[in-house]
């Protein structure tokens, strides 16, 4: 255990390397929210409530969408490509611990940073001049980070899992790109998915996509409540298992296909 | 007692063959062609406790592919690996713990951190006791001459610093075995002696193994007594460096500086039944003998019995130019 922890220090430690990377990351957190701030609040043009949803907590849900985010998003998948594709997978591998299970933690190191250092001074300062609705209940708030960290868990076995391709395909710059618009959009980041018609919401259904953005957010803006919000819990905690399997398969072949590029 | 133990080890790469040209292209979207390369070819070998083995052979030959076999990053396509009584791959994480490995060409240590960050990391990976890591570390840092570095972030570093701390770095656990692939390239004379020296007395304070793979020939004459040479995937030689310098050596050359010019055929006349030959040298006065190992004695007493000389040279193939010669013959015979 005491290495994992040692390692999310060490990505602290990188992240803090460059100063300027930290205070624009702020900014352009602050920037993002209230751009979508004025994007709603034309769309909802002085109507009191969309979609069972008032202007407020809009708001909200954008505000903790891009929070959750920056909490749960990572660059696994990128950064195994590249390993792969310039060898250094190589030196990852004469280190006593498991490949995978470590880069899971450099993603959690890097997402405890921004959460903590990025996105809540970023929230601060943003809730200074728009109108947010925070939960007053603590059992939300605890539902919310029950949530949070799930959303990690999947997101992160979804990142493995393009990552692993790799092994087996070298290249996939292409394959990475589509995967992050798709979470990005079916994950209920950009737009909530009850906006979305209602076919396309039931095949979101069987995707572990809503269970990454989606099912938080409705939690902390308390549009989930009692029932509700177990049922998503327990939705993602189904993922988390059910994402498992496939990366342990896949992890166990790629091994086997392994080439070292560059000597 | 042997702590490498290889048999029959082999490694096939399916290779993905492009075909020329755009139309070439275009069909490579739909079928691809494969080849088969075999990059180590059925090698045998052991290694005992506290050998330190030199592994050569030209680019491309299979050495990396060896060690990385070895070190459990490749799985083998057949054949058996004991090391340090473990299947490498098998048991990676448990494996990995006995073992130190340094690739020349590729950083273990974090880019943008100090280096002793990097350490303190390795140090809590490989769950070493703070004593033992101040008592051991305190000697390699002190032998490599490296505290005035381990502040700084890796990316400030030159590379012969930098890569005396990854030799640091791959000894913080104190394997009793150690990998190194290439870990001299590129570096300057003085660095190389140093690393050399540091190996030598870390093999003889802790009987540490050393298997390493170089292209510098000067790394395997200091450092190694035997010599492991693979040819397109196959082991071509193994023994000592001693015994190959005799079957390879050739003979000496011997260069006379005579007091005046004089021709080829006295001289040939002279050396009749010695099977030497003889060539001209840069100046009219100057010619050079190649002589079989034992006869050069008695070429210079006659030589020198016969004519007035100003000089007298002798050289000695270098294990460079040995190995150049065995690398175009592409085998050694006998």
């Amino acid at each position: 255990m005491d290495k994992y922890m040692e390692m999310i220090r060490i990505r602290f430690l990188m992240m803090l390397a460059y100063r300027t990377n930290y205070y624009t990351g702020i900014l352009i957190y602050a920037i993002n929210i209230a751009a979508y701030y004025f994007l709603w609040s034309a769309v909802y043009g002085g109507r009191p409530s969309m979609q069972g949803m008032s202007l407020e907590q809009m708001t909200t849900y954008v505000a903790i969408s891009w929070l959750a985010r920056a909490f749960y998003f990572n660059n696994l998948d990128r950064e195994i490509a590249m390993e792969i594709r310039d060898g250094k997978v190589a030196v990852e591998l004469i280190r006593p611990y498991s490949y995978l299970g470590m880069k899971a933690v450099q993603g959690l190191g890097e997402g405890l940073f921004r959460l903590f250092f990025l996105s809540l001074p970023g929230l601060l300062v943003v809730s200074l001049f728009l109108p947010l609705q925070f939960p007053e209940h603590a059992k939300t708030w605890f539902a919310f980070a029950l949530s949070l960290l799930f959303s990690f868990i999947i997101f992160s076995e979804l990142n493995l899992l393009a990552g692993v391709v790799t092994f087996f395909t070298f290249r996939n710059e292409g394959l990475l790109r589509a995967k992050r618009f798709i979470i990005d959009l079916f994950s209920g980041l950009i737009l909530p998915l009850s906006f979305y018609p209602d076919w396309a919401q039931r095949w979101m259904h069987y995707f572990p996509f809503q269970a990454i953005s989606y099912i938080p957010s409705m939690i902390v803006t308390e549009s989930f409540q009692g029932a509700a919000a177990r049922d998503g819990l327990l939705m993602q905690a189904a993922w988390c298992i059910a994402l498992l399997f496939p990366l342990g398969w896949l992890w166990r072949a790629a091994k086997r296909r392994l080439v070292v590029q560059g000597g | 007692m042997n702590i490498i133990e290889v048999e029959q080890l082999r490694k096939e790469f399916k290779v993905h063959r492009s075909r020329s040209g755009l139309v070439g292209a275009f069909r490579d979207l739909w079928t691809r062609r494969y080849t088969t390369v075999r990059a180590v070819d059925g090698i045998s070998f052991a290694v005992k406790r506290g050998e330190i083995v030199g592994y050569i052979g030209e680019n491309g030959a299979g050495k990396s592919t060896t060690i990385k076999m070895l070190t459990g990053i490749l799985t083998p396509t057949s054949g058996r690996i004991v090391v340090n009584g473990m299947n490498p791959h098998q048991e990676r994480e448990k494996f990995v713990r006995t073992i130190g490995v340094v690739f020349g060409q590729r950083s273990q240590l974090w880019w943008d951190i100090a280096v002793q960050e990097s350490f303190r990391l390795l140090k809590k990976v490989y769950r070493v006791p703070d004593e033992q890591y101040d008592r051991h570390m305190g000697e390699v840092i002190e032998m490599l001459e490296i505290g005035s570095l381990l502040d700084k972030p890796v990316r400030k570093l030159s590379l012969g610093q930098r890569m005396r701390c990854e030799l640091a770095a791959a000894l913080i656990h104190n394997p009793p075995l150690l990998f190194l692939d290439e870990p001299t390239i590129g570096l300057d004379v003085l660095v190389k002696l140093n690393i050399r020296q540091f190996l030598k007395q870390l093999n003889e304070r802790y009987g540490t193994t050393i298997l390493l793979t170089t292209h510098d020939m000067s790394d395997i004459e200091a450092l190694c007594e035997r010599v492991i040479m693979l040819d397109e995937g196959k082991i071509i030689y193994d023994g000592s460096l001693e015994t190959l310098k005799e079957k390879w050596g050739q003979g000496k050359r011997v260069a006379f500086t005579f007091a005046e010019a004089t021709a080829a055929p006295p001289l040939q006349e002279l050396t009749v039944g010695l099977d030497v030959v003889w060539k001209k040298g840069e100046q009219p006065n100057i010619w050079v003998a190649h002589v079989p190992s034992g006869g050069v004695p008695e070429v210079v007493s006659r030589v020198a019995a016969r004519y007035p000389l100003q000089d007298i040279r002798i050289y000695e193939a270098s294990t460079e130019e040995i190995v150049r010669h065995i690398y175009e013959e592409g085998a050694v015979h006998g």
